[in-house]
This record gives structure tokens, sequence and C-alpha cells, in this order.
């Protein structure tokens, strides 16, 4: 096992340690357009009302990071994204996580943002790396890596780990440290593919064992098309958390997730005292 | 109905993939006409299908399973159906846009539309328009289906279709577009001719763009 490494994420204010011995840190994913048509038409209006709800809202669910994404079909993305990082950056005091995959979007809301982000994402595309690495190293920022390049998603852990490696070498190139770099091993549904997961816990596995980087995942895809989905996911996020997850981005309203997520850090010994535990299990009881 | 065609039809709901193979042979080997075996076994089961899997009764898995069971038995079909005729219905080009790798939607339409009889030509996901078009002027489709899961790659329905028409065969084909972002009012502004709300409702657009003409 490779020594975890520390990905250290900063707002104006609030710094955030991501390190695989500490209680798993929520990435709030709520601020994204993608099936949400209320967001996208307000973005089309420039209408940031719901992206601040959004914002207040998940860091109070417990999100210690928000995921931003202002991507919207015909929008001007590098408008809107460095708008919804100021609106977001005035109602919260968390580090955030630049969504895009366009470069000018991504120097633009670098520029306003104050503090080291992590931007999501890079993949093992030589456009990509060639287009986003170099911004996120001038903006002294941490970066995403995706495990799938031109050829598209591999079916294979090994080959998953290998764009993983290519993505933490390449950033290494222009200085940009491998504790700067999350990998994601990207998750696909069991409604597709009986073997997706596995596939997933087995990247994570290797990824971390050879590196030590921090890892991060979406946790909902794997149940799509599924029935009792909550389980699946559940289940799921437990087990990558052993096997090395320190970073979801999920959406911290789901409540299953959050407990299974307390749950799993309990199990993994990342809870001294039991004490988040046993406090979230008040906080419950309080609200019920 | 015989009673093999019925049983053809029931092991494809219950995704029985040796099982339909075998029974087609056997109905083949009964004397039955392939075209009979087609419509009245394999398209009545995946028709099923289609109705519970709308009525959430069935589950993707479920869906890709009996799928996977017609595509064996129509392999033993094809050679026999007289000038190609898997795809009475009529033929469809489909493909995920350009940017974008997701594909279960656009496998199920796809297999539905297979299911309700049509020819279905898939171009994969992250298609870029000129695959498209190559694939208009080789296969000479009836329908042109898309299929965009991101907000940020909905756009490359639209550049897509511009291309279509720039090679001067929009009036060749009806275009149709899907996916969870995607809704009637996006289709009608990019000039699309229908638009799935889901992979059943796909398969029903793409029969009424046919009726229509």
């Amino acid at each position: 096992m490779s020594e975890p490494l520390t990905t250290t994420l900063s707002s104006k204010s609030t710094t955030v340690t991501i390190r695989r011995d500490q209680p798993t840190v929520i990435i709030g994913e709520r601020i994204n357009p993608t099936g949400r048509k209320q967001l996208q038409s307000a973005l089309e209006r420039k209408d940031f009302d719901i992206v601040r709800r959004d914002a207040v809202d998940q860091v109070a669910a417990g999100a210690a990071v928000l995921d931003v994404n202002a991507g919207i079909p015909d929008g001007d993305e590098p408008v809107l994204l460095e708008a919804a990082v100021r609106n977001v950056m005035a109602v919260t005091d968390v580090p955030l996580c630049i969504d895009t995959a366009d470069p000018e979007a991504l120097s633009a809301a670098l520029s306003v943002y104050e503090g080291k982000a992590l931007v999501n994402s890079v993949n093992g595309e030589e456009r990509s790396l060639e287009e986003m690495l170099p911004r996120v190293k001038e903006f002294g920022a941490a970066v995403i890596g995706l495990c799938m390049d031109d050829a598209g998603i591999p079916p294979t852990a090994e080959e998953r780990f290998a764009v993983a490696e290519k993505i933490i070498e390449r950033a290494g190139r222009l200085g940009i440290p491998a504790e700067d770099v999350v990998i994601d091993p990207l998750v696909l549904t069991l409604g597709a593919d009986h073997n997706a997961a596995k596939v997933t816990l087995d990247t994570i596995e290797k990824v971390v064992r050879e590196f030590g980087v921090n890892i991060t995942m979406g946790a909902s895809n794997v149940s799509f098309g599924l029935p009792d989905r909550p389980y699946i996911n559940t289940a799921f996020i437990a087990m990558a958390i052993h096997a090395g997850l320190t970073c979801p981005i999920t959406n911290p309203l789901a409540a299953e997730l959050g407990i299974a997520i307390l749950a799993a850090d309990l199990v993994m010994g990342k809870d001294e005292w039991t004490m988040r535990w046993i406090d979230a299990f008040r906080e419950r009881e309080q609200s019920a | 109905m015989s009673q093999i065609l019925e049983q053809i039809a029931t092991g494809i709901i219950g995704g029985d993939i040796q099982g339909v193979e075998k029974l087609v042979q056997k109905a083949l080997d009964e004397g039955q006409e392939a075209e009979t075996i087609l419509q009245n076994g394999l398209i009545v089961g995946m028709a099923e299908v289609g109705k519970r899997f709308k009525a959430a009764q069935m589950f993707i898995p479920e869906v890709l399973r009996a799928a996977k069971s017609m595509h064996g038995g129509q392999e033993l079909l094809r050679p026999l159906l007289a000038g190609d005729k898997a795809g009475r219905a009529g033929k469809i080009v489909i493909g995920t846009v350009q940017g974008d790798l997701h594909d279960i939607g656009k496998n199920l339409v796809g297999m539905l539309c297979e299911g309700a009889g049509f020819e279905v030509v898939d171009l994969g996901f992250d298609a870029p328009p000129d695959k498209f078009t190559e694939a208009i002027k080789t296969h000479q489709p009836d329908i042109v289906a898309m299929s965009a899961l991101l907000t940020t790659t909905m756009r490359a329905m639209g550049y897509t279709l511009k291309a279509i028409e720039e090679a001067g065969l929009r009036d060749k084909v009806k275009v149709m577009v899907g996916g969870a972002p995607v809704d009637a009012e996006f289709a009608e502004r990019i000039g699309a001719d229908g638009y799935g709300h889901n992979a059943v409702s796909g398969a029903e657009v793409a029969r009424n763009l046919i009726e229509a003409g």
C-alpha cells in the first residue's frame, strides 16, 4: 500500500483535507442542470436563486465541497460558470469543485475563485490533457482525472488503471503533484452489466495501492434501471469507501447515502469515539 | 396462435436465451414460415416486454436479456426472410451524439425498435455528424434517431441535424431525438420530426413517423 496522500482544498477561509484515514468528504452534486429542467431554465435567464439555495441546503446537509456545473445547451458557459461560482461563494464558505469540459469556462471560473479549487475534470484524451491541465497548474488547483480516453470508458480495471497512471504522470510533468490529482474510476450501471460495480471497485484498489491518491466517484449511477436503488447505492458506497473512495460526489440531501457514508467511516475506524455517528443519530431524532 | 409461437413469445419475455433459439429452430423444423415465427413469436414477445417495461413491471436488465433472446432467434431467421424483410417496419439509424458516452437509453430504444419490427443500424456512442451522414448514404434509413444524456451534449443534436441538411439528406429521413435532458420543445427548436420521452415511446414515435410518411 502506498502512503495515503493528502489533497488540500480551500475557500477564502475554510480548508478541507481529503485523506484515506480521515472521514469521507462529501462533494455536493446538486448544482448541475443535467436532468433538472428548473435549474436549466433559471440559468438560461441568468437567474441564480436556485444555485444559491442548492449551495446553502447542501452545506447544511453535510457537503464539505460543492460541485458547480453551469453547462446548458446554447449557454455561454464561461459567463454562466463564472457567475455561478460567484453566487455560490457569496452564500457559502466551502471549497468548490469547478465542473466543466470547456477550457475557457474553466479559466473564467478559476480566475474569480478565491482559494484552491478542485477541477472536474480531465480525462486521458490528449485534447483534454493539453487544454485543461495547464490551466489547473496556472491557478494552483487540484484536479479530478476520469479513467477514460478517446476510446471511451475501458471495460477492465487494468485499462482504467492505465488511464489513471497516464493522467497522474502527465500532471506530474507540469508540476501538479499526485496529491492534487483525484482519480475517478467511473461507475457504469449494473443494469447494463452485472460486473460494472466490481470493475470500479477493482480499479479503486489498484490505483490506491499504486499511487495512494484520493478517489472520487458518483454514487448513484450504479443502480440506474434497477428497482430499490437506495439499497444498492448504500452497499456500493460502503464497499467503495473500504476500497479507497475518499470524496464521493453525491446528493447530501439523499439521507440514506449520508448515513451509509457515516456507517462506513465508523466501520473503517475513521470516527473517533464514534461521535459523528452518535451526533448524526441525535440530529435525525430531533428532526423526526 | 400455435403453441410453439406462444412458447417463443414467453421465452423472450423470460429472457431464455438458449431456449428461444431452440424453439425457433423447432418451429422451423415443424414447417412454420420464418415470417410467421418473426411476427407472431419474436415480435409479439418483445412487444409485451416493451409494455411491461413501460408499466415498470420489468427492469432494464430483463429488457436487455429479452432482446438478446430475440437476437438469437432473429439470426436463425434472417437468411430465410425473403429480400431482407427483417426490417419491414422500416429502417432506423441510431446513435448517441458526439461528446456523449451514454448508451443505455439508446440501446434500449434500438432494441425496442427491433422488437417492433424495424431494422436498426447502431452507430454506437460519441458519433460525430459525418458518421450520421455517411450512415444515411450507406444504409438509406427511413429514420435517424439521436440520443444525448447531457445538457452540454444536446447541442450536438442541433449541429448533427445541420450537417444532415448541409449534406442534402434532410428530406430523405425523418429525425427523432431523445434522452434525459431532451424535451419536445427542444426537439422542435432544432427541427427534429419526433421526440421520445422514454425508451418505449421511442419505438412508438418511430412507428408514428413511418405511418405519417
